[in-house]
């Protein structure tokens, strides 16, 4: 048992991260008889989780027969341009079926197909109809269904709580955790048999983003200084549709559901620009005519799919290219026409969410006129490297599941894999993390002297008097990696942010912060701003390293797709295991694809 | 744009007082980006509560010119001339400034007996559109609180709140109560332990709630209809003191098997 001199808690697993992962990772612990408890930096049922729309992808074969997991497997490699762990891949579409059935035992109401089965719908590089959903509020449906079971359970969740560093004990495992309280800034620590990490993304460290405030990269950065890996770090998914105006909602979601149910995409001209942008590796299963896309919304086999749905880089890259051509629209997007394709009342049926979103905020009725939208940074590829069964990082005790896990999706992810990651793989690192503390190698006592220092970290900037301002930083920050790592890289610019990154390591050491400790948004942004940091670093490392274009990867100086780096991640290590360490970038290999799951790639060519 | 004065209570629960900040918004702006810039270039340690900053997380929840709103969903464009005060849910306790303490919730979350389905069949289970509607209205619930904050039942009176489960959670109970698989009865629960009958109908929870969703006549109002044939019907009544079974507590509906 630790003594620490700051409120304690003692747990066999700790979960960081009350997303769709955290919650399913501690529903299984829970089931397995051991003591959860969950940490959270939001209130429960918050989390970024609720802002997916459009569905989670199973191969449940409900609307579509064909489907199976060795097409959805395909489609999750294909559409991750193979930088995928393949057993990651694998084990999603197998058993993402019983994910989603297993949410309606727990209350979740799916809409229904006419036989009064789960419907599905179409979405970008699935090649049969696949989102299980619910209108376009499917995370929501998702986080409140585990967010109700986690509460019957009675599992203890520490809301509004933020964790700073993870700890180890004296042989060097994980064991636990430092946090301070929200309402009243006091510390507090968690000591844990194992700790799940399962803080979702880090799309907060660019300008236009769909991410909240939360979406600071804690525990990508707080996994790589406690010892484990990460990799695919420059895989970004720049999702193909934000809205673009008002400004000041520039960068919100506009689900891929519009697409799917029928949305295309139009350049200032009026034409869908779509056809002109097919890569090769999707000519065989991409319309060539606008008849021909048509006809397959309806029919899968009266036509091929519309290249409006191909995978998010692609569509992000030629939505790109449009408005840099100069037939973008007058606030920089290209529009998103439903309003002429489907009836009003299908449009408000199908897309309530966004029918509101655009009449509340942007004063547009989607029944009614194109959307304006343009990328917005979504979802990193990258994360934690695990071992795909477990979800054992390589830091003793450490799982990671979801956002902040990498391998899964490869260089892209596809639409709707989100979720079903969320409960296939939180699942699994609860039963890595119970399995773990069966073979008895568990933590025991947590070290002081990191906790210690952690807090010594938080609380420096109260002292600094004529230090900057953490919201100062945070701006520019955003701004450097929008503009030296976007959607579009190219080596000069990646250097240049290296640089860069070295100086806000420089800024955020003399940070000031103002006012008391309870509930003070400034110090908790000063709080952040070091793993942001580290989570950019490796970022631009990644970027600088990799030098072809694929997937959420694109160089303008390395334009094509280099067979060489399909054979490897970049992975990233903590040299010294503190915020401003150096980071080692060295080459990870891919797993090898047994030959039966290969035949399924070659086979769809 | 011209500036204007906002007017934000800043304080904790020892009190506080109404601070004027003065600012000019930029177009299409909410409150929610108008507090943000405050926090970023006049007074860094504002504190309010905010996520997805797109009406779907229901976490800035305050009272704008005193009405319960979504700061998030709130153009500053559309609110009328003057200055434009800003105010913590009155129904929770303060925490700070914008904050509140919204706990007595997530107790009232915890009370609700676990949704209890048969076993799932081989393939899942089978439900219609129609009938997996009723409950979806109620699921569209963001748990923002301002039901529970306009609520005059809790608004008003302190001491109702532990017996008075509130609007989010009528919602919840009829959601369970017409959920095609569920169950587990919570009639009597509701009408004996959570308040229903405190409510009379004045609707003020369906206009604050920024989802449309109907709580007055589509939950609250069949859910006391459906009370008052459990406690009325002779024959139902009869039928429950024959073989009534206890509901089952949300601990014990946790330990089903896991599927």
């Amino acid at each position: 048992m630790t003594t620490s001199p700051y409120e304690h808690h003692d747990y066999d697993v700790l979960i960081i991260g009350a997303g769709g992962a955290g919650l399913r990772a501690a529903i299984e612990a829970e089931q397995r008889g051991l003591k959860v408890g969950i940490i959270t930096k939001s209130l429960l049922g918050k989390a970024h989780t609720v802002m997916a729309e459009g569905g989670i992808a199973a191969a449940m074969g409900n609307v579509y027969s064909e489907d199976n997991w060795m097409v959805h497997f395909r489609d999750t490699m294909r559409g991750g341009k193979m930088l995928n762990n393949y057993r990651m891949a694998e084990l999603h579409a197998k058993e993402s079926p019983d994910r989603v059935w297993e949410l309606e035992q727990w209350g979740a109401l799916f809409d229904r197909t006419k036989d009064g089965k789960i419907l599905q719908r179409d979405f970008g590089g699935h090649r049969y109809a696949r989102l299980a959903h619910v209108g376009d509020r499917t995370g929501l449906e998702l986080i409140r269904t585990l967010q109700q079971k986690v509460v019957s359970m009675g599992t203890d969740v520490y809301m509004e709580c933020k964790v700073l560093q993870l700890v180890h004990d004296a042989s060097g495992r994980v064991a636990g955790c430092v946090a301070y309280w929200r309402h009243n800034g006091e510390f507090v620590t968690f000591g844990a048999k194992a700790v799940i990490m399962a803080t979702g993304g880090t799309g907060r460290s660019w300008k236009f983003t769909t991410n909240s405030w939360e979406g600071t990269g804690d525990g990508h950065a707080m996994s790589l200084w406690a010892g484990a890996k990460l990799i695919d770090m420059e895989c970004i998914q720049f999702h193909p549709t934000g809205m673009v105006w008002p400004l000041s909602v520039r960068g919100l979601l506009v689900t891929e559901g519009v697409r799917g149910d029928g949305g295309v995409l139009r350049n200032s001209e009026g034409k869908r620009f779509m056809f002109n942008y097919v890569p090769d590796m999707f000519r065989a299963e991409t319309a060539d005519t606008e008849e021909e896309a048509d006809k397959w919304y309806d029919d899968h086999s009266a036509g091929r799919r519309p290249p409006e749905l191909l995978p998010r880089d692609e569509v992000a890259r030629a939505i790109n290219t449009e408005v840099k051509a100069g037939r973008g629209t007058p606030h920089g997007g290209v529009l998103l026409d439903i309003a002429s394709r489907r009836t009003p009342e299908f449009i408000r049926r199908r897309l309530p969410s966004m029918y509101h979103q655009f009449m509340e905020l942007a004063g547009v009725d989607i029944t009614r006129e194109a959307m304006e939208i343009g990328p917005t940074c979504h979802y990193i590829m990258g994360g934690v490297k695990v071992e795909a069964d477990s979800a054992a990082t390589d830091a003793p005790g450490l799982f990671a599941a979801g956002e902040c896990a990498g391998g899964l999706h490869g260089a892209n992810r596809l639409g709707g894999n989100s979720l079903s990651d969320l409960v296939v793989f939180g699942r699994r690192a609860g039963a890595g993390a119970a399995e773990y503390i069966e073979s008895g190698q568990a933590a025991t006592e947590l070290d002081m002297a990191e906790v210690e220092y952690a807090v010594k970290e938080a609380l420096d900037p109260f002292d600094r008097a004529d230090g900057e301002s953490p919201y100062d930083v945070q701006r520019d920050l955003q701004e450097m990696m929008q503009t030296n790592v976007g959607i579009i890289r190219t080596a000069t610019e990646i250097e240049d942010a290296i640089v860069q990154l070295d100086t806000f390591t420089e800024r955020v050491k003399h940070l000031s912060v103002k006012g008391g400790r309870a509930y003070n948004p400034g110090w908790n942004l000063a709080t952040d701003l070091p793993a942001m940091l580290t989570v950019c670093k490796t970022v631009a490392l990644g970027a600088i390293n990799r030098q072809e274009s694929r997937g959420g990867h694109t160089r303008e100086d390395f334009p094509k797709t280099d067979p060489h780096f399909g054979t490897f991640n970049f992975a990233h290590s903590s040299d010294g295991g503190k915020w401003d360490s150096p980071i080692i970038t060295h080459e990870s290999p891919l797993l090898e694809i047994p030959d039966e799951l290969k035949a399924l790639l070659e086979e769809a060519k | 744009m011209t500036d204007v004065t906002m007017r934000i209570w800043r304080g904790d629960a020892s009190g506080g007082e109404f601070k004027d900040y003065t600012i000019e918004p930029n177009e299409g702006e909410v409150v929610l980006d108008i507090i943000h810039r405050l926090q970023a270039t006049q007074t860094p340690d504002l504190a309010c509560r905010w996520n997805c900053k797109a009406g779907k997380c229901g976490s800035c929840s305050a009272e704008v010119n005193g009405r319960p709103r979504l700061m998030c969903m709130t153009r500053m464009q559309d609110l009328p001339e003057g200055p434009v005060t800003v105010t913590p849910m009155k129904t929770f306790p303060i925490i700070r400034d914008l904050v509140t303490d919204v706990s007595f919730n997530f107790i009232m979350a915890a009370k609700v007996p676990a949704f209890l389905p048969p076993p799932m069949p081989e393939g899942g289970y089978r439900m219609f559109q129609k009938d997996v509607e009723r409950g979806q209205e109620f699921r569209k619930c963001i748990e923002c609180f301002l039901c529970q904050d306009v609520c005059h039942v809790i608004r008003d009176h302190e001491e109702n709140k532990e017996h008075y489960a509130g609007p989010r959670f009528f919602i919840r109970y009829a959601e369970l109560e017409m959920h095609p698989l569920d169950t587990n009865d919570r009639r009597d629960l509701v009408h004996e332990e959570m308040g229903l009958g405190y409510c009379n109908i004045t609707k003020c929870c369906t206009e604050v709630c920024p989802e449309h969703i109907h709580i007055t006549d589509n939950a609250i109002i069949p859910l006391k209809e459906r009370v008052v044939d459990a406690d009325y019907d002779p024959i139902a009544w009869l039928g429950r003191k024959i073989r009534r079974k206890p509901k089952k507590s949300a601990s014990e509906a946790a330990v089903q098997p896991a599927p």
